[in-house]
């Protein structure tokens, strides 16, 4: 005996679909019908609801303010790189009397900054530093910063425009990007397959650096090299590694693989170290040289690049506390002092440049600590 | 005393812990007590809150379904290529919404009919639904959502003259309906039946295959509106959107005392460990607390809520056995 056949269920519950679906069908059409939004009406209103922040006047004269509240923003707290900066920004608050923190997700997922956002605007800094895990997820939460006047200052990687007030570039990106293949080029004598391996797919600085390496990849000097696959080792440590032995098991004629992330950087150059590819591939990319010592000097790694981080993160603190002060307001032409590294000039779109990147290679990298 | 211990039950005594955290909160730190920040706060566990409804229920039913987070991203990733394709935001919803709701039926139909159980068939849905978002929108984020919608999941616009940010209130409305059905309604006891005994509830007429059935639609349904707030939210579609996210929701049912084997539970003790995870994340925020402190906190909270009931549960046994001694 039992207590509920299945046929009774079957039809009973077929009826139900059918009409429920038929339902969601029809509201849907309905919907759809009455002036929908579409994506291009939302440019529209994106375009309206520019802010007006900047039209503040700036005041080249004003003295930086004391006791400013400043708060870095990592795209993830325990990255050995970020960490860097952000202590050298930190002590440049220092010299100007400021007061500044580091605070930050241990995951770079864009949505996890957002709350740190939230925070920082509830403790009412003065200005939020911020490395952005994704240009668009951090936006809302930084434009209502910046309605309640707190300055935002993107570095090491932006946000979308409108969300910031500057943008503290390391160097120039086309400088990155082109001058990573042209050393990797000379190493390789202009010949091989060469792959990337990147940090997240949505890094707004690694994804610039890498068009302009396909970029430069297109000169005739270049035609017998050629981009394989470009990898994601999302900034993390065993991914990165992980990815560098699958490029290295797909390609077997790889000759090069170029790593714009210092996470990306030590983790393939720890798996090539321990392989048998140990000197047959070419590893270049973005390194800090405490890092990558070892390697240099096991012969893993001829050379690799980076600017220095304690410069970036005294600058983007500098730049912080002359926005709070009122000395600049982020528009181009802009000029503020920065401490001991001169005075620096706000460029298009907010942008302030840090300067060339530096090769580290056997012969110098003993000179830096870092 | 004994006669008050006797009503505090776990449950309770969350919601009074809950209660204590905000005074000590407004109390010890500022900022906390503000409106901006209870709306942020509330609106950062959307998300969480709203998923963990249906799953109360499921889990109450001895099911879990493990796919909920990548059935997020998937609807995530699906409003992104349907929106940069031009499509209207009003047709989008419902298709991401059909879409949850076939992913859920995909579950309880693997579960129901071919029997298998439901940790395994969620475990498997959670890489093929997440493996789907990546195909659908691949690396790409989009970006660029209409601003009436996203100021609707945004915590800045809320409900007028309060500080309950939209996603929350629905979630408040959608709590007390999933409350009247699991404590107030026949289908509501049906779950206790079959979370406590399967077989003797299907002996007793309760119709155990097409409960399950529709509670892993409904959770699918959830699953993919939750999607949609979130990519609102962030204004970021996304394939990884809302990654490891159903170990934070199942994390707060169980913290809110709803028994993992299934048969014991309310949601109002649910909802308690949502707000309650929610409002300590802020807490240790604002006062600089580190990341990993925060989640070795959520994990503490976590095995405590585990451990209480079995504690009191072995307590009372003694006692009992202690007075009924000649």
């Amino acid at each position: 005996m039992r207590p509920h056949t299945r046929t009774r269920f079957r039809t009973r519950f077929r009826t139900r679909t059918v009409a429920a679906t038929a339902v969601v069908c029809a509201l849907s059409v309905a919907l759809a019908g009455c002036s929908g939004t579409t994506k291009d009406d939302a440019k529209d209103d994106a375009a309206n609801a520019k802010e007006d922040a900047q039209n503040a006047k700036a005041d080249p004269d004003a003295p930086l303010k004391k006791g400013l509240k400043l708060a870095f923003l990592p795209k993830q707290i325990n990255n050995p790189y970020e960490k860097i900066v952000d202590e050298a920004g930190i002590k440049a608050a220092e010299e100007y009397d400021g007061e500044a923190k580091e605070v930050g997700p241990s995951d770079a997922k864009a949505s996890s900054q957002v709350s740190y956002i939230n925070t920082l605007v509830q403790q009412r800094q003065d200005a939020i530093l911020i490395a952005a895990n994704d240009p668009n997820a951090v936006c809302g939460p930084l434009k209502q910063a910046m309605k309640q006047d707190i300055k935002v200052v993107a570095y090491d990687s932006d946000t979308s425009k409108d969300c910031r007030q500057l943008f503290i570039n390391q160097a120039s990106s086309e400088d990155i990007g082109r001058s990573l293949v042209q050393h990797t080029a000379e190493q390789l004598g202009h010949k091989g397959q060469i792959a990337i391996l990147s940090a997240t797919q949505n890094a707004t600085n690694q994804n610039a650096w890498i068009e302009f390496m396909k970029d430069e990849l297109k000169k005739p000097a270049y035609k017998d090299m050629k981009l394989v696959k470009t990898a994601y080792g999302d900034d993390d440590d065993q991914k990165s590694f992980q990815e560098t032995q699958g490029l290295l098991k797909a390609y077997p004629k790889l000759k090069a693989i170029i790593s714009p992330t210092t996470v990306g950087i030590a983790a393939a150059a720890r798996y090539i170290g321990g392989s048998s590819y140990k000197g047959k591939v070419v590893l270049n990319g973005l390194g800090t040289p405490n890092q990558m010592r070892k390697y240099v000097k096991n012969g893993t790694v001829e050379q690799f690049s980076l600017w220095d981080p304690e410069k970036l993160g005294y600058l983007a603190s500098y730049a912080a506390a002359a926005l709070a002060s009122g000395q600049i307001t982020g528009k181009e032409g802009e000029r503020f002092k920065a401490g001991e590294l001169g005075e620096r000039t706000v460029g298009k779109d907010g942008e302030v440049i840090l300067g060339p990147p530096t090769v580290f290679d056997k012969k110098n990298i003993d000179d830096f600590d870092f | 005393m004994n006669k008050y211990v006797r009503y505090l039950r776990w449950d309770t005594g969350l919601g009074i812990l809950l209660v204590a955290v905000l005074l000590a909160g407004a109390g010890s730190t500022e900022g906390f007590a503000e409106t901006t920040n209870l709306s942020a706060a509330l609106n950062d566990t959307a998300e969480i809150a709203l998923i963990a409804l249906p799953m109360t229920l499921l889990v109450v039913a001895g099911q879990v379904d493990l796919s909920v987070a990548s059935m997020l991203g998937l609807s995530s990733a699906l409003a992104g290529a349907l929106w940069d394709a031009g499509w209207a935001f009003e047709l989008i919803v419902p298709v991401c919404l059909l879409v949850g709701v076939l992913g859920g039926l995909l579950n309880g139909w693997l579960v129901t009919r071919v029997g298998l159980p439901s940790l395994a068939v969620t475990i498997g849905t959670l890489t093929l639904y997440r493996g789907l978002a990546s195909v659908v929108l691949g690396n790409k984020a989009v970006a660029d959502f209409p601003d009436t919608y996203a100021q609707w999941a945004s915590y800045t616009e809320t409900v007028p003259g309060t500080f309950v940010p939209y996603p929350i209130a629905l979630f408040a409305v959608l709590a007390v309906v999933a409350a009247v059905v699991l404590h107030c309604t026949g289908f509501g006891r049906s779950m206790f039946a079959i979370g406590a005994q399967e077989q003797a509830a299907w002996f007793a007429g309760v119709r155990v295959k097409r409960i399950k059935l529709v509670l892993f639609a409904v959770t699918g349904l959830m699953a993919s509106f939750a999607g949609i707030v979130y990519t609102l939210r962030y204004g970021s579609a996304r394939a990884d959107n809302g990654l490891g996210l159903e170990l934070v929701v199942i994390a707060s049912v169980l913290l809110g005392g709803v028994d993992f084997n299934g048969g014991k539970g309310t949601l109002g003790g649910a909802v308690a460990g949502v707000l309650l995870i929610g409002v300590l994340n802020n807490l240790l925020t604002l006062n600089d607390v580190s990341n990993e402190i925060q989640v070795i906190v959520t994990g503490a909270l976590l095995i405590v809520s585990v451990l209480t009931p079995r504690v009191i549960a072995v307590l009372g046994e003694r006692r009992q056995r202690r007075t009924a001694a000649p």
